[in-house]
């Protein structure tokens, strides 16, 4: 099964007038299914992209609350296969799916064969937060035999030469991160991210997406406005710890949560 | 000092950080929002040490504040018991009681240099930490020192010690909430506060130029060692030794070393309750190829590449992971890396104290331990005039709990059951 690439969520985004909402979580948090039946309320509810993390036990990018999530998935006894069975059922309701993660277990499990099942399973690429295109040509390789998209990550403190460098690797989208910091702890601004997205869209005719530090509706419109897709994983995360001893009433949240991103990436 | 940037060697790191052939161990695995930060630190740190003000800036805190060269002791009695010569370079007489004070104080006055007001630092048992905060309150740098929270439990000492000293210390509840996540916990510091602040790495690992930068900074042991051993005894010495952890003490020997053929390097690593066990931080001996804290070395992991937790009595050498050009001299057979038991260890913290007067840090007990046992190889193999050199980096004052509980001391009038 090959699944749909990013690309196409961006353009329908972009056909409709509007930027593309991506929504975060980790997988096997609260547990597999749970992590499933969450993915598929938020695609129902107006995703336009999923990136399903991989729970990884050194994350250098996430702040406290994915952390969190993240500790949850390990201690119930999260496994990588355990990731290409959430791709899978969630890739299967046609949204693009993408997996955001650490680059050790991608290199443990062999980075081709890593690719190869991301591929089986649907999923329409990754983003690899921790490492640079310079450190990832096998990830590179591997990813151009198969048609997936690579997402890397640029910076406010990125010079315009590594920003030109690192989106001509990237197919998809390119990743802006809207603060200098880790993930769920400053807002960031429209204003704020405004100068990056300029300095990347000048080297690049590819969707700029941006996230850390973005989590309500206003800041999605707002961001809109320069941005062509609206991350948001923190808030997502947050609305599922806040609601663990109830998935009903947990799912409901994140669709309220989910519309009214949608709303906000529609409002610009 | 060596001139970092015009005399590189084979056994230095590429301008990527790899050490050895391209691509197996080293390089600069992290967020793209450090990259501009470390690519300035690289600069500030090669234009440093080409530049002869910092050099006898370095050279002179050193001297004066921090009591280098430390001493290279022959130890009569050891010797004695094993058969040829045993020396110990003396790191445990530094300031702050062992080799680190020469790493923060070479970031230290870097960070200066560079203008930032700043530090952080990560810490295990908190001997980094105490040496950070030291070396901040020499230049007068705001000092944050993140310390899981297990060791803030294990080591109140050494907290109220940072605490003294001016620096905030941060106790760290995720993951294991040890060592491995205040490393985690300072980078994602440092991920939002890059433009004034610099980190303070505690071992010769992380991402590049780190591995490298400490190695130039702490390599005064090996380089004051080698020219010692020569003036003392005429001759360099069949076999040197070091612990491993991260690994900036063994290199900091190893490295003035490295070029002399007939010399054999050893490192010995944390076996905890032994290699056959999962109970171990014994990373080169038992872990496989993988990227933690920035760089691809060896980690200790499972087969998803999740970091497995470590285990030493020692909780200077409990980490997981290892600085990438140890793993690359284990590779290339430059040196040999051997695990050397809690029990072992704690054999020779024992047996140093009683025939040398000397109690070491429970981290350099492994040296003596494994160094020992290299002694009495060679002095079976060439008689009394082989020279072992050992470095002993640390005092133990910092020990005592551990040693009270693991021999049950403390009580008088029981000396005898020992």
């Amino acid at each position: 099964m090959s699944g749909l690439r990013v690309a196409s969520a961006f353009e329908t985004a972009r056909a409709e007038g509007r930027s593309a909402l991506v929504g975060y979580l980790p997988a096997a948090f609260p547990d597999v299914e749970g992590s499933i039946a969450a993915l598929r309320t938020m695609v129902d509810a107006g995703c336009d992209v999923i990136e399903v993390g991989l729970p990884y036990s050194d994350p250098v990018m996430d702040g406290p609350v994915i952390q969190r999530a993240v500790q949850h998935a390990l201690d119930g006894g999260f496994r990588v296969d355990d990731l290409f069975r959430v791709v899978e059922a969630v890739a299967a309701t046609g949204t693009p799916t993408l997996v955001m993660t650490s680059w050790n277990p991608v290199e443990r499990r062999g980075v081709d064969r890593f690719a190869q099942q991301l591929d089986d399973a649907g999923g329409a690429g990754l983003i690899t937060p921790d490492v640079i295109p310079e450190f990832a040509g096998e990830w590179s390789e591997a990813a151009d035999a198969r048609d997936l998209d690579k997402v890397f990550l640029v910076a406010p403190s990125s010079t315009d030469e590594r920003i030109a460098s690192t989106t001509a690797h990237c197919r998809g989208f390119v990743y802006a991160t809207g603060i200098m910091g880790v993930t769920g702890t400053t807002q960031a601004t429209a204003e704020g991210v405004a100068p990056l997205i300029a300095r990347t869209k000048a080297t690049t005719d590819l969707p700029v997406g941006v996230g850390v530090g973005v989590s309500t509706g206003v800041q999605a419109a707002a961001m809109s406005e320069h941005a062509d897709g609206i991350i948001v994983g923190t808030a997502f995360v947050r609305t599922l710890l806040d609601h663990a001893d109830d998935r009903d009433a947990a799912l409901r949240a994140l669709r309220t949560l989910t519309e009214e991103l949608a709303g906000g990436v529609r409002r610009a | 000092m060596t001139d970092v940037t015009s005399e590189r060697s084979r056994f230095d790191a590429d301008d990527q950080g790899w050490f050895g052939e391209p691509g197996l161990f080293g390089g600069r695995f992290m967020p793209e929002a450090l990259m501009a930060a470390l690519d300035e630190l690289t600069v500030a740190w090669q234009d440093a040490m080409a530049d002869p003000v910092f050099v006898s800036e370095f050279e002179l805190v050193l001297r004066e504040y921090a009591g280098l060269p430390s001493p290279l002791f022959h130890a009569r009695r050891l010797s004695d018991r094993v058969g040829c010569r045993v020396l110990l370079k003396r790191e445990d007489l530094n300031h702050t009681g062992a080799h680190k004070i020469r790493n923060v104080l070479g970031q230290a006055l870097l960070t200066k240099r560079m203008g930032k007001k700043r530090v952080i630092a990560e810490t295990g048992a908190g001997q980094h930490g105490v040496a950070s905060a030291t070396a901040a309150a020499y230049f007068g740098l705001d000092c944050t020192v993140y310390m899981g929270a297990v060791d803030t439990r294990r080591q109140a000492l050494n907290v109220a010690r940072m605490q003294l000293l001016g620096a905030k210390v941060v106790p760290v509840e995720s993951g294991s909430a040890t060592l491995k996540d205040a490393i985690n916990e300072a980078l994602r510091d440092w991920v939002a506060t890059v433009d004034h602040t610099a980190y303070l790495f505690g071992t010769a690992a992380g991402p590049h130029p780190f591995p490298s930068m400490v190695r130039d900074f702490v390599r005064g042991t090996g380089d004051e060692a080698r020219a010692q051993c020569l003036e003392q005894y005429g001759v360099l010495p069949d076999a040197i030794a070091a612990c491993v952890g991260g690994g900036s003490n063994a290199i900091g020997l190893f490295t003035a070393f490295l070029e002399d053929d007939e010399v054999d390097i050893y490192g010995f690593e944390a076996g905890g309750d032994g290699v056959d066990t999962p109970r171990h931080a014994a990373t080169i001996h038992a872990g496989d190829s993988g990227v933690l804290h920035g760089a691809r070395t060896y980690v200790l992991q499972d087969d998803d590449g999740q970091t497995v937790e470590s285990h030493s009595i020692s909780a200077g050498l409990d980490y997981p992971g290892v600085g990438p050009q140890h793993a690359q001299l284990a590779h290339s057979g430059r040196a040999t890396y051997l695990p050397v038991t809690d029990t072992e260890a704690m054999e020779a913290f024992s047996l140093l104290a009683r025939t040398e007067g000397i109690i070491p840090a429970i981290e350099s007990s492994h040296a003596i331990a494994g160094g020992l046992k290299v002694a009495e190889r060679l002095a079976a193999e060439k008689g009394p005039e082989a020279t072992v050199l050992i470095n002993l980096s640390g005092r133990g004052d910092k020990d005592m709990g551990t040693a009270i509980e693991y021999f049950g001391l403390g009580e008088a009038g029981q000396e005898d059951e020992r």
